[in-house]
């Protein structure tokens, strides 16, 4: 193969992984945004969620405000949790996924424009309405910003390591709760960080070291999920 | 050479010495670990500041060990299992699992009972906790995947994929003592440094983890044979086995 040969192989190459994002992205948006009522349910399980602790704790303010960064970031965990079932199982269902598979697309691109579509759904809402939940549990503006600013780091990565569960457990028995137990642990310290940045903040101390932190599990994340979830879903389509 | 290897990759060749070695390191467990709990329980002395409490780091500290080295060899023929496409190695990883879990659980509930008299509190939300504890659930829902697939060959790579995933979380755990100033101390025993404990308790020590190897490789060794036959029992080569001929004749 002559240099000019190969080079203009690797620009095809590189060119199918663009379009392939960009397809999966729009068509996922396109099917969401015709099912807008189910979006709303799930930013009012968010809402509900979050009003429940005081409700069902204490209303106490400074209590409210320690607890605050915790429950937002579990509850945008639970919330992103709720519609990871429906990421695949649509498209495995019609059979548009063993032909997104089969299509000399790349899959992980293909998968990685899902699970944007995914992020722009659900952990994208999630954090634009995270400062005015913050608001009920008596968070100054620092640590709004600081609360919104890691809710937008970290979101993706849930996304990110969600799509591998929901991949694994496509088509399974009991996929909810099982899909639940194989995501939550790994977003553990993804929680851990996001909500430690509110308080450090609030401490004080600056969020930079837990920012630094989110920012890193994302990229980790942004390279290697793509592809574990590309491997996942093929070994479920085998 | 490499012939020698690859002969027992195969479940029909691997399958005898399995069955073979097991009981060979199921004794050398039982002897092992009732040495190390004698040297442990009986022959080191009291220590200064933590009383008799601190004999319990005669089976914490092994199944610590344990809990994170098992998750590693998992990954490892994990990756095997997803790189070559070999039965045996994923069959090994799912071998492993049970074990791992227990040897995790074991470093919690011992840890909880050690942190009782010299903390004072039987948990607490320590780094090094915290990671052990989500490697259990880690254990755990490997475990739950392999039991909700019902194609043994589907569960194999899936199980492979979701172990290499958590795999991340071991050095998170290995070296959360040192990243995070929290309350779980140090490692006292170091590859690299003249160990800062007594050398009898370093005898015990070293005793139970090697009663701990070899129980986890008996353990391993006995249910991976148990996995070849159940998989394999449509295969030729299991009704030529002596014990198949003798359930057969009797």
């Amino acid at each position: 193969m002559t240099p000019a040969a190969a080079l203009e192989q690797d620009r095809a190459a590189t060119g199918a992984v663009a379009p392939a994002f960009a397809w999966a992205l729009a068509r996922d948006l396109k099917l969401a945004f015709r099912s807008r009522a189910e979006l709303g349910v799930q930013l009012l399980f968010y809402v509900i969620v979050v009003t429940l602790f005081p409700l069902a704790s204490t209303p106490e303010r400074t209590l409210l405000a320690t607890l605050g960064p915790g429950v937002l970031w579990v509850a945008a965990l639970l919330a992103s949790l709720l519609s990871l079932p429906r990421l695949f199982a649509g498209d495995f269902a019609d059979g548009t996924l063993e032909q997104m598979a089969l299509s000399p697309w790349s899959l992980p691109a293909l998968v990685s424009g899902k699970i944007a579509a995914h992020w722009l759904t659900t952990g994208l809402p999630v954090a634009v309405l995270a400062p005015l939940l913050g608001l009920q549990y008596a968070l100054d503006a620092p640590a709004l910003w600081t609360l919104a600013a890691g809710l937008l780091l970290g979101t993706p990565i849930l996304s990110l390591l969600g799509a591998i569960g929901a991949a694994l457990t496509l088509g399974l028995r009991g996929g909810g709760g099982l899909l639940a137990l194989l995501v939550l642990p790994l977003c553990v310290p993804v929680l851990i960080f996001g909500a430690g940045a509110v308080d450090a903040v609030r401490a004080g101390l600056g969020a930079g070291a837990n920012f630094s932190l989110l920012a890193a599990g994302l990229l980790i994340a942004l390279v290697g999920a793509p592809l574990a979830c590309a491997a996942a879903l093929r070994i479920a389509l085998d | 050479m490499a012939s020698t290897y690859f002969r027992y990759s195969s479940p029909a060749s691997f399958y005898p010495a399995a069955r073979r070695l097991a009981p060979w390191f199921g004794v050398a467990a039982a002897v092992l670990a009732v040495a190390g709990l004698a040297v442990g329980l009986v022959v080191a002395p009291t220590d200064a500041q933590q009383g008799d409490a601190y004999r319990i780091i005669f089976i914490h500290v092994p199944a610590a060990w344990m809990s994170m080295f098992i998750y590693l060899v998992m990954a490892f023929w994990s990756a095997l299992a997803l790189g070559y496409n070999t039965r045996l190695s994923a069959m090994m990883a799912q071998a492993l699992a049970p074990t791992g879990a227990l040897m995790t659980f074991i470093a919690l509930w011992t840890g909880a009972f050690w942190g009782r008299p010299t903390w004072g509190t039987y948990w607490a939300w320590d780094a090094r906790m915290t990671s052990e504890l989500i490697l259990l659930f880690l254990y755990f829902g490997i475990i739950a995947l392999r039991n909700a697939i019902d194609d043994p060959r589907r569960g194999d790579k899936a199980c492979a994929v979701l172990t290499l995933v958590g795999a991340v979380n071991v050095p998170i755990i290995y070296f959360s003592v040192q990243w995070w100033n929290t309350l779980h101390q140090g490692s006292t025993i170091s590859m690299t440094a003249a160990p800062k404990m007594a050398s009898i308790m370093l005898t015990g020590l070293l005793l139970m983890s090697l009663a701990a190897w070899a129980y986890a490789i008996a353990v391993a060794l006995a249910r991976v044979a148990s996995i070849i036959i159940e998989r394999e029992r449509g295969a030729m080569w299991i009704s030529h086995l002596p014990e198949m001929r003798r359930l057969m004749s009797s």
